[in-house]
Protein backbone atom coordinates (compact mmCIF):
# COMPACT_ATOMS: atom_id res chain seq x y z
CA UNK A 1 0.00 0.00 0.00
CA UNK A 2 1.12 3.37 -0.73
CA UNK A 3 1.39 5.54 2.21
CA UNK A 4 -1.69 7.87 2.87
CA UNK A 5 -1.92 11.19 4.62
CA UNK A 6 -4.64 13.35 6.03
CA UNK A 7 -4.09 16.93 4.74
CA UNK A 8 -7.74 18.36 5.59
CA UNK A 9 -9.92 18.52 8.63
CA UNK A 10 -13.40 19.52 9.15
CA UNK A 11 -15.62 19.06 12.07
CA UNK A 12 -19.28 20.85 12.92
CA UNK A 13 -19.98 21.11 17.31
CA UNK A 14 -21.86 18.31 18.32
CA UNK A 15 -25.06 19.04 20.10
CA UNK A 16 -29.12 18.55 19.69
CA UNK A 17 -29.72 21.04 16.63
CA UNK A 18 -33.29 21.66 15.62
CA UNK A 19 -32.45 23.87 13.01
CA UNK A 20 -30.07 21.61 11.29
CA UNK A 21 -30.54 18.41 8.76
CA UNK A 22 -28.58 15.57 8.36
CA UNK A 23 -27.36 16.64 4.87
CA UNK A 24 -26.72 20.57 6.35
CA UNK A 25 -24.41 19.07 9.05
CA UNK A 26 -22.60 16.96 6.49
CA UNK A 27 -22.00 19.17 4.52
CA UNK A 28 -21.05 22.29 6.57
CA UNK A 29 -18.16 19.47 7.99
CA UNK A 30 -17.30 19.00 4.35
CA UNK A 31 -16.88 22.40 3.35
CA UNK A 32 -14.71 22.81 6.45
CA UNK A 33 -12.20 20.07 5.55
CA UNK A 34 -12.15 21.82 1.82
CA UNK A 35 -11.21 24.64 2.83
CA UNK A 36 -8.52 23.55 5.87
CA UNK A 37 -7.22 21.64 2.95
CA UNK A 38 -7.38 24.45 -0.14
CA UNK A 39 -9.48 21.88 -1.96
CA UNK A 40 -12.10 22.67 -4.74
CA UNK A 41 -15.42 19.86 -4.21
CA UNK A 42 -14.16 19.05 -8.02
CA UNK A 43 -10.71 17.83 -6.85
CA UNK A 44 -12.51 15.02 -5.20
CA UNK A 45 -12.73 11.87 -6.44
CA UNK A 46 -14.37 9.57 -4.62
CA UNK A 47 -16.78 10.17 -1.31
CA UNK A 48 -17.41 7.32 1.50
CA UNK A 49 -19.96 8.57 4.08
CA UNK A 50 -20.08 6.85 7.25
CA UNK A 51 -23.88 7.23 9.08
CA UNK A 52 -25.32 4.12 11.25
CA UNK A 53 -29.20 4.85 10.68
CA UNK A 54 -29.86 7.86 8.87
CA UNK A 55 -33.43 6.02 7.39
CA UNK A 56 -34.21 5.19 10.21
CA UNK A 57 -33.48 8.61 12.44
CA UNK A 58 -33.95 10.91 9.74
CA UNK A 59 -36.40 8.93 6.81
CA UNK A 60 -33.92 8.91 3.99
CA UNK A 61 -32.41 5.98 2.24
CA UNK A 62 -29.23 6.91 -0.66
CA UNK A 63 -27.05 8.63 1.58
CA UNK A 64 -24.27 9.08 0.04
CA UNK A 65 -25.33 10.58 -3.48
CA UNK A 66 -27.84 12.50 -0.96
CA UNK A 67 -25.04 14.22 1.14
CA UNK A 68 -22.68 14.13 -1.80
CA UNK A 69 -25.14 16.37 -4.28
CA UNK A 70 -24.84 19.10 -1.42
CA UNK A 71 -21.35 19.31 -0.92
CA UNK A 72 -20.89 19.77 -5.07
CA UNK A 73 -19.49 16.27 -5.70
CA UNK A 74 -21.98 15.11 -8.23
CA UNK A 75 -20.66 12.73 -10.59
CA UNK A 76 -18.24 10.37 -8.39
CA UNK A 77 -18.69 7.37 -6.78
CA UNK A 78 -20.30 7.76 -3.65
CA UNK A 79 -20.71 4.77 -0.97
CA UNK A 80 -22.24 4.82 2.27
CA UNK A 81 -20.83 2.91 4.88
CA UNK A 82 -22.45 1.28 8.48
CA UNK A 83 -20.99 -0.87 10.77
CA UNK A 84 -23.08 0.63 14.25
CA UNK A 85 -20.77 3.10 15.41
CA UNK A 86 -18.07 2.06 14.06
CA UNK A 87 -19.54 3.13 10.48
CA UNK A 88 -16.68 6.56 10.68
CA UNK A 89 -13.95 4.14 11.27
CA UNK A 90 -15.32 2.10 8.37
CA UNK A 91 -15.89 4.39 6.36
CA UNK A 92 -12.38 6.36 6.85
CA UNK A 93 -10.63 2.33 6.81
CA UNK A 94 -12.36 2.37 2.60
CA UNK A 95 -11.44 5.60 1.90
CA UNK A 96 -7.74 5.19 3.36
CA UNK A 97 -7.62 1.27 1.51
CA UNK A 98 -9.32 3.30 -2.15
CA UNK A 99 -5.97 5.77 -1.77
CA UNK A 100 -3.46 2.83 -0.46
CA UNK A 101 -4.56 0.78 -3.57
CA UNK A 102 -3.79 3.83 -5.79
CA UNK A 103 -8.07 4.17 -7.26
CA UNK A 104 -7.93 7.85 -6.17
CA UNK A 105 -5.51 10.50 -5.22
CA UNK A 106 -7.92 12.46 -3.32
CA UNK A 107 -10.73 11.38 -1.01
CA UNK A 108 -13.50 12.79 1.52
CA UNK A 109 -14.71 11.11 3.97
CA UNK A 110 -17.34 12.37 5.79
CA UNK A 111 -19.33 10.52 8.83
CA UNK A 112 -22.98 12.11 10.21
CA UNK A 113 -25.55 10.99 12.45
CA UNK A 114 -29.11 13.17 13.19
CA UNK A 115 -30.68 11.83 16.23
CA UNK A 116 -31.88 14.32 18.24
CA UNK A 117 -35.05 15.00 16.01
CA UNK A 118 -36.37 11.02 17.47
CA UNK A 119 -38.18 10.82 20.89
CA UNK A 120 -35.47 8.89 23.33
CA UNK A 121 -37.28 6.22 23.44
CA UNK A 122 -37.12 5.56 19.75
CA UNK A 123 -33.49 6.39 19.82
CA UNK A 124 -32.91 3.66 22.03
CA UNK A 125 -35.11 1.45 19.58
CA UNK A 126 -32.74 2.59 16.72
CA UNK A 127 -29.85 1.79 19.00
CA UNK A 128 -30.57 -1.19 20.19
CA UNK A 129 -30.77 -2.32 16.38
CA UNK A 130 -26.96 -2.86 16.35
CA UNK A 131 -27.22 -5.43 18.80
CA UNK A 132 -28.63 -9.04 17.57
CA UNK A 133 -32.51 -8.43 17.56
CA UNK A 134 -33.51 -11.86 17.51
CA UNK A 135 -32.08 -13.06 20.72
CA UNK A 136 -30.90 -9.70 22.76
CA UNK A 137 -33.65 -7.38 21.54
CA UNK A 138 -36.02 -9.51 22.24
CA UNK A 139 -35.26 -10.16 25.68
CA UNK A 140 -35.76 -6.42 26.34
CA UNK A 141 -31.67 -5.50 26.40
CA UNK A 142 -30.78 -1.91 25.70
CA UNK A 143 -27.47 -0.93 24.56
CA UNK A 144 -26.44 0.52 28.01
CA UNK A 145 -27.59 -3.12 29.54
CA UNK A 146 -25.06 -5.11 27.12
CA UNK A 147 -22.42 -2.82 28.41
CA UNK A 148 -23.75 -3.26 31.98
CA UNK A 149 -23.86 -6.89 31.31
CA UNK A 150 -19.99 -6.52 30.66
CA UNK A 151 -19.46 -4.33 33.34
CA UNK A 152 -20.62 -6.48 35.67
CA UNK A 153 -18.68 -9.26 34.70
CA UNK A 154 -15.72 -7.26 34.44
CA UNK A 155 -15.60 -6.12 38.13
CA UNK A 156 -16.12 -9.66 38.94
CA UNK A 157 -13.31 -11.00 37.46
CA UNK A 158 -10.45 -8.20 37.87
CA UNK A 159 -11.75 -6.45 41.05
CA UNK A 160 -12.86 -2.55 38.88
CA UNK A 161 -15.07 -0.55 40.98
CA UNK A 162 -17.33 1.77 40.75
CA UNK A 163 -15.12 4.73 41.45
CA UNK A 164 -13.02 3.58 38.24
CA UNK A 165 -16.21 3.74 36.23
CA UNK A 166 -16.83 6.68 37.89
CA UNK A 167 -13.53 8.18 37.21
CA UNK A 168 -13.49 7.89 33.49
CA UNK A 169 -16.45 9.90 33.60
CA UNK A 170 -15.26 12.79 35.55
CA UNK A 171 -12.48 12.90 33.15
CA UNK A 172 -13.97 12.50 30.15
CA UNK A 173 -16.11 15.72 31.21
CA UNK A 174 -13.47 17.73 32.67
CA UNK A 175 -11.86 17.34 28.94
CA UNK A 176 -14.77 18.07 27.19
CA UNK A 177 -15.33 21.30 29.12
CA UNK A 178 -12.18 22.34 27.55
CA UNK A 179 -13.26 21.71 23.39
CA UNK A 180 -15.38 24.28 22.33
CA UNK A 181 -17.20 21.71 19.72
CA UNK A 182 -18.19 19.47 22.60
CA UNK A 183 -22.20 18.97 22.98
CA UNK A 184 -21.30 18.93 27.16
CA UNK A 185 -19.38 21.44 28.53
CA UNK A 186 -19.81 20.36 32.26
CA UNK A 187 -17.22 19.48 34.72
CA UNK A 188 -18.91 16.71 37.12
CA UNK A 189 -17.33 15.69 40.66
CA UNK A 190 -17.02 11.76 41.01
CA UNK A 191 -20.24 12.17 43.81
CA UNK A 192 -22.12 13.29 41.00
CA UNK A 193 -21.18 10.84 38.74
CA UNK A 194 -21.51 7.88 41.07
CA UNK A 195 -24.96 9.26 42.01
CA UNK A 196 -26.66 9.48 38.78
CA UNK A 197 -29.72 8.14 37.64
CA UNK A 198 -29.78 4.19 37.17
CA UNK A 199 -29.86 3.30 33.81
CA UNK A 200 -28.68 -0.13 33.77
CA UNK A 201 -26.69 -1.47 36.69
CA UNK A 202 -24.23 -0.75 37.63
CA UNK A 203 -24.39 2.19 35.23
CA UNK A 204 -26.14 5.02 35.96
CA UNK A 205 -26.77 7.99 33.15
CA UNK A 206 -22.98 9.49 34.02
CA UNK A 207 -21.95 6.53 32.55
CA UNK A 208 -23.51 6.32 28.99
CA UNK A 209 -22.50 8.99 26.41
CA UNK A 210 -24.70 11.53 24.81
CA UNK A 211 -27.49 11.29 21.90
CA UNK A 212 -26.29 14.13 19.63
CA UNK A 213 -26.20 15.73 16.12
CA UNK A 214 -23.05 16.09 14.22
CA UNK A 215 -21.08 15.76 11.42
CA UNK A 216 -17.23 15.39 10.76
CA UNK A 217 -14.90 15.36 7.48
CA UNK A 218 -11.50 14.38 6.44
CA UNK A 219 -9.53 14.50 3.05
CA UNK A 220 -7.09 12.15 2.38
CA UNK A 221 -4.23 12.00 -0.65
CA UNK A 222 -1.15 10.08 -0.99
CA UNK A 223 1.45 11.02 1.03
CA UNK A 224 3.73 11.90 -1.70
CA UNK A 225 1.05 15.27 -2.55
CA UNK A 226 0.07 15.96 0.75
CA UNK A 227 2.31 19.03 0.18
CA UNK A 228 0.17 20.53 -2.22
CA UNK A 229 -2.53 20.85 0.42
CA UNK A 230 -1.40 21.29 3.98
CA UNK A 231 2.39 21.92 5.65
CA UNK A 232 1.23 19.60 8.14
CA UNK A 233 0.37 16.32 6.80
CA UNK A 234 -0.79 13.67 9.44
CA UNK A 235 -0.03 10.13 7.74
CA UNK A 236 -1.57 6.74 8.38
CA UNK A 237 1.01 5.07 10.02
CA UNK A 238 -1.40 1.71 10.38
CA UNK A 239 -5.26 0.83 10.18
CA UNK A 240 -7.07 -2.31 10.51
CA UNK A 241 -10.71 -3.49 10.69
CA UNK A 242 -12.23 -6.32 12.11
CA UNK A 243 -15.47 -7.86 12.86
CA UNK A 244 -16.70 -10.53 15.84
CA UNK A 245 -19.93 -12.14 16.98
CA UNK A 246 -22.58 -9.45 17.35
CA UNK A 247 -24.28 -11.54 20.24
CA UNK A 248 -22.65 -11.28 23.69
CA UNK A 249 -23.65 -14.56 24.18
CA UNK A 250 -21.59 -16.21 21.79
CA UNK A 251 -18.62 -14.86 22.96
CA UNK A 252 -15.99 -16.46 25.38
CA UNK A 253 -15.31 -13.68 27.67
CA UNK A 254 -16.51 -10.45 27.55
CA UNK A 255 -14.83 -8.59 29.64
CA UNK A 256 -12.34 -8.14 25.93
CA UNK A 257 -13.05 -7.40 22.93
CA UNK A 258 -11.43 -9.89 20.27
CA UNK A 259 -12.32 -7.59 17.02
CA UNK A 260 -9.99 -4.17 19.69
CA UNK A 261 -7.39 -6.50 20.50
CA UNK A 262 -6.85 -8.09 16.80
CA UNK A 263 -7.34 -4.66 15.07
CA UNK A 264 -4.93 -2.72 17.76
CA UNK A 265 -1.86 -6.04 16.47
CA UNK A 266 -2.77 -5.58 13.14
CA UNK A 267 -2.20 -1.64 13.39
CA UNK A 268 0.58 -1.53 15.62
CA UNK A 269 2.35 -4.13 12.95
CA UNK A 270 1.81 -1.80 9.56
CA UNK A 271 2.71 1.28 11.77
CA UNK A 272 5.60 -1.10 13.22
CA UNK A 273 5.45 0.18 16.51
CA UNK A 274 3.92 -0.90 19.92
CA UNK A 275 1.83 0.80 22.53
CA UNK A 276 4.29 2.67 24.27
CA UNK A 277 5.06 4.40 21.40
CA UNK A 278 1.51 5.98 21.67
CA UNK A 279 1.22 9.54 23.08
CA UNK A 280 -2.56 10.55 23.22
CA UNK A 281 -5.47 7.85 22.16
CA UNK A 282 -9.38 8.67 21.16
CA UNK A 283 -11.10 5.47 22.08
CA UNK A 284 -14.85 4.97 22.01
CA UNK A 285 -16.19 5.50 25.34
CA UNK A 286 -19.55 4.98 24.61
CA UNK A 287 -19.88 3.65 27.99
CA UNK A 288 -17.20 4.39 30.95
CA UNK A 289 -16.74 0.47 30.84
CA UNK A 290 -15.58 0.55 27.50
CA UNK A 291 -13.50 3.13 27.82
CA UNK A 292 -11.59 0.43 30.69
CA UNK A 293 -11.83 -2.04 28.49
CA UNK A 294 -10.05 -0.56 25.82
CA UNK A 295 -7.04 1.11 27.23
CA UNK A 296 -6.46 -3.24 28.18
CA UNK A 297 -7.36 -4.12 25.04
CA UNK A 298 -4.98 -1.82 22.77
CA UNK A 299 -2.36 -3.04 25.52
CA UNK A 300 -1.91 0.15 27.05
CA UNK A 301 -2.39 -1.53 30.79
CA UNK A 302 -1.87 -4.97 31.67
CA UNK A 303 -5.54 -7.04 31.10
CA UNK A 304 -7.86 -5.70 34.46
CA UNK A 305 -5.78 -3.06 35.48
CA UNK A 306 -7.88 -0.61 33.48
CA UNK A 307 -9.90 0.47 36.07
CA UNK A 308 -7.46 1.02 38.80
CA UNK A 309 -5.38 3.06 35.91
CA UNK A 310 -7.86 5.39 35.39
CA UNK A 311 -9.06 5.53 38.76
CA UNK A 312 -5.16 6.72 39.31
CA UNK A 313 -5.73 9.51 36.77
CA UNK A 314 -3.32 7.81 34.01
CA UNK A 315 -5.62 8.72 31.55
CA UNK A 316 -5.90 12.50 32.02
CA UNK A 317 -4.32 15.41 30.63
CA UNK A 318 -0.66 15.09 32.06
CA UNK A 319 -1.25 10.98 33.26
CA UNK A 320 0.84 8.25 31.40
CA UNK A 321 -1.82 8.37 28.42
CA UNK A 322 -3.71 10.96 28.18
CA UNK A 323 -7.13 9.12 26.68
CA UNK A 324 -10.22 11.11 24.83
CA UNK A 325 -8.79 15.08 24.98
CA UNK A 326 -11.81 15.79 23.39
CA UNK A 327 -14.05 14.93 25.85
CA UNK A 328 -14.82 11.28 23.90
CA UNK A 329 -18.37 10.41 23.10
CA UNK A 330 -19.41 10.63 27.12
CA UNK A 331 -18.57 14.79 27.16
CA UNK A 332 -17.91 15.72 23.22
CA UNK A 333 -20.91 13.70 22.27
CA UNK A 334 -21.81 10.55 20.23
CA UNK A 335 -23.14 11.35 16.24
CA UNK A 336 -22.81 7.57 16.27
CA UNK A 337 -21.98 8.06 12.53
CA UNK A 338 -19.66 10.96 12.91
CA UNK A 339 -17.72 9.16 15.75
CA UNK A 340 -14.85 7.57 14.07
CA UNK A 341 -14.49 10.68 11.30
CA UNK A 342 -14.17 12.89 14.69
CA UNK A 343 -12.31 10.68 16.55
CA UNK A 344 -9.40 11.02 13.37
CA UNK A 345 -9.93 15.13 13.30
CA UNK A 346 -9.34 15.45 16.98
CA UNK A 347 -5.82 13.40 16.55
CA UNK A 348 -5.01 15.60 13.91
CA UNK A 349 -5.21 18.38 16.03
CA UNK A 350 -3.25 17.04 18.48
CA UNK A 351 -0.57 16.35 16.08
CA UNK A 352 -0.59 19.17 14.21
CA UNK A 353 -0.24 20.88 17.92
CA UNK A 354 -3.62 22.95 17.89
CA UNK A 355 -5.58 21.34 20.76
CA UNK A 356 -5.14 24.80 22.63
CA UNK A 357 -5.76 23.84 26.23
CA UNK A 358 -6.16 20.01 25.87
CA UNK A 359 -3.40 19.89 23.91
CA UNK A 360 -0.41 17.13 24.80
CA UNK A 361 2.98 18.32 24.71
CA UNK A 362 5.17 17.02 21.74
CA UNK A 363 2.20 14.20 20.84
CA UNK A 364 3.48 13.06 17.37
CA UNK A 365 1.69 10.04 17.43
CA UNK A 366 -1.74 9.39 18.30
CA UNK A 367 -4.03 6.02 18.10
CA UNK A 368 -7.97 5.73 17.39
CA UNK A 369 -10.05 2.93 18.21
CA UNK A 370 -14.03 3.00 16.97
CA UNK A 371 -15.84 0.10 18.02
CA UNK A 372 -19.25 -0.81 16.64
CA UNK A 373 -22.06 -2.36 18.32
CA UNK A 374 -21.13 -4.73 21.86
CA UNK A 375 -17.99 -5.37 19.68
CA UNK A 376 -18.60 -6.66 16.54
CA UNK A 377 -17.29 -4.09 14.37
CA UNK A 378 -13.87 -2.48 15.53
CA UNK A 379 -11.37 -0.12 13.61
CA UNK A 380 -7.96 0.77 14.95
CA UNK A 381 -5.96 4.05 13.23
CA UNK A 382 -2.55 4.95 13.93
CA UNK A 383 -1.65 8.65 12.81
CA UNK A 384 1.67 10.43 12.84
CA UNK A 385 3.32 13.47 12.02
CA UNK A 386 3.91 13.18 8.04
CA UNK A 387 7.62 13.98 6.87
CA UNK B 1 -34.38 -29.26 33.38
CA UNK B 2 -31.60 -27.37 31.52
CA UNK B 3 -29.60 -25.96 34.16
CA UNK B 4 -26.53 -23.21 33.96
CA UNK B 5 -25.02 -20.72 36.08
CA UNK B 6 -25.14 -16.84 35.99
CA UNK B 7 -22.42 -15.37 33.47
CA UNK B 8 -23.70 -12.17 33.89
CA UNK B 9 -26.13 -10.11 34.75
CA UNK B 10 -27.76 -6.31 35.27
CA UNK B 11 -31.28 -4.80 35.94
CA UNK B 12 -32.56 -2.37 33.55
CA UNK B 13 -34.14 1.01 34.23
CA UNK B 14 -34.68 2.71 31.15
CA UNK B 15 -36.28 -0.20 28.85
CA UNK B 16 -37.47 0.41 25.52
CA UNK B 17 -40.97 1.39 25.00
CA UNK B 18 -41.97 -2.42 23.77
CA UNK B 19 -41.22 -3.14 28.07
CA UNK B 20 -41.97 0.11 29.80
CA UNK B 21 -44.50 -1.42 31.84
CA UNK B 22 -42.07 -4.73 32.68
CA UNK B 23 -38.97 -2.07 33.84
CA UNK B 24 -36.64 -2.50 36.10
CA UNK B 25 -36.31 -5.80 35.25
CA UNK B 26 -33.34 -8.20 35.29
CA UNK B 27 -31.15 -9.62 32.52
CA UNK B 28 -28.65 -12.17 32.41
CA UNK B 29 -26.63 -14.04 30.28
CA UNK B 30 -26.21 -17.66 31.83
CA UNK B 31 -23.89 -20.67 30.78
CA UNK B 32 -25.52 -24.40 30.67
CA UNK B 33 -23.96 -26.61 32.40
CA UNK B 34 -24.42 -29.56 30.05
CA UNK B 35 -22.80 -28.01 27.06
CA UNK B 36 -21.23 -24.66 28.35
CA UNK B 37 -23.63 -22.94 25.92
CA UNK B 38 -24.75 -19.24 26.57
CA UNK B 39 -28.00 -17.56 26.34
CA UNK B 40 -29.00 -14.13 27.46
CA UNK B 41 -32.22 -14.14 29.11
CA UNK B 42 -34.91 -12.95 31.61
CA UNK B 43 -35.79 -13.67 35.53
CA UNK B 44 -38.15 -14.97 37.40
CA UNK B 45 -38.39 -15.13 41.34
CA UNK B 46 -36.06 -13.61 43.49
CA UNK B 47 -32.62 -11.72 41.25
CA UNK B 48 -29.49 -13.55 40.37
CA UNK B 49 -26.09 -12.60 40.97
CA UNK B 50 -22.89 -13.81 39.14
CA UNK B 51 -22.30 -17.56 39.76
CA UNK B 52 -25.79 -18.78 41.32
CA UNK B 53 -27.21 -21.81 40.03
CA UNK B 54 -29.93 -21.46 37.94
CA UNK B 55 -32.82 -23.47 35.37
CA UNK B 56 -34.64 -22.46 32.16
CA UNK B 57 -38.19 -22.13 33.95
CA UNK B 58 -39.92 -21.61 30.40
CA UNK B 59 -39.95 -19.63 27.21
CA UNK B 60 -41.75 -16.62 26.86
CA UNK B 61 -41.91 -15.45 23.30
CA UNK B 62 -38.95 -17.51 22.24
CA UNK B 63 -37.27 -15.54 25.45
CA UNK B 64 -35.52 -18.00 28.45
CA UNK B 65 -36.64 -17.37 31.45
CA UNK B 66 -34.32 -18.52 34.32
CA UNK B 67 -34.77 -18.78 38.04
CA UNK B 68 -33.05 -19.37 40.73
CA UNK B 69 -32.35 -23.38 41.87
CA UNK B 70 -33.95 -24.39 44.76
CA UNK B 71 -31.48 -26.02 47.43
CA UNK B 72 -32.71 -29.66 48.14
CA UNK B 73 -32.86 -30.87 51.21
Amino acid sequence: MRPVAVVGIGKTAFGAFADQTLRSLAVASAQKALADARMEPSQIEAFYLGNFAGPSFVGQSHLAPFVAGGIGLAGVPCTRVEAACASGGSAFFHGVSAVGAGLYDAVLVTGVEKMTSAETPRVAEILAMAGDCGTEGKAGATFPALFALIARRHMYQYGTKREHLAAVAVKNHANGAMNPDAHMKKVITLEQAMAGKPIADPLTIYDCSLVSDGAASVILCPLEKAHLYTDKPVQVLGIAQTSDWVALDRKADITCFPAVISAGRKAYAMAGIGPERIDVAEVHDCFTIAEVVAIEDLGFVPKGQGGPFSGDGQTALGGRIPVNTSGGLKAKGHPVGATGVAQICDLVLQIRGGAGERQVRGASVGLAQNLGGSGASCVVTILGAGA
Amino acid sequence: MRTGRVYTETTIYAAPREFLAEAPYQLVIVTFDDDGSRMTGRVTGEAVAIDDAVELAEERAGVPVFRRTMVSI
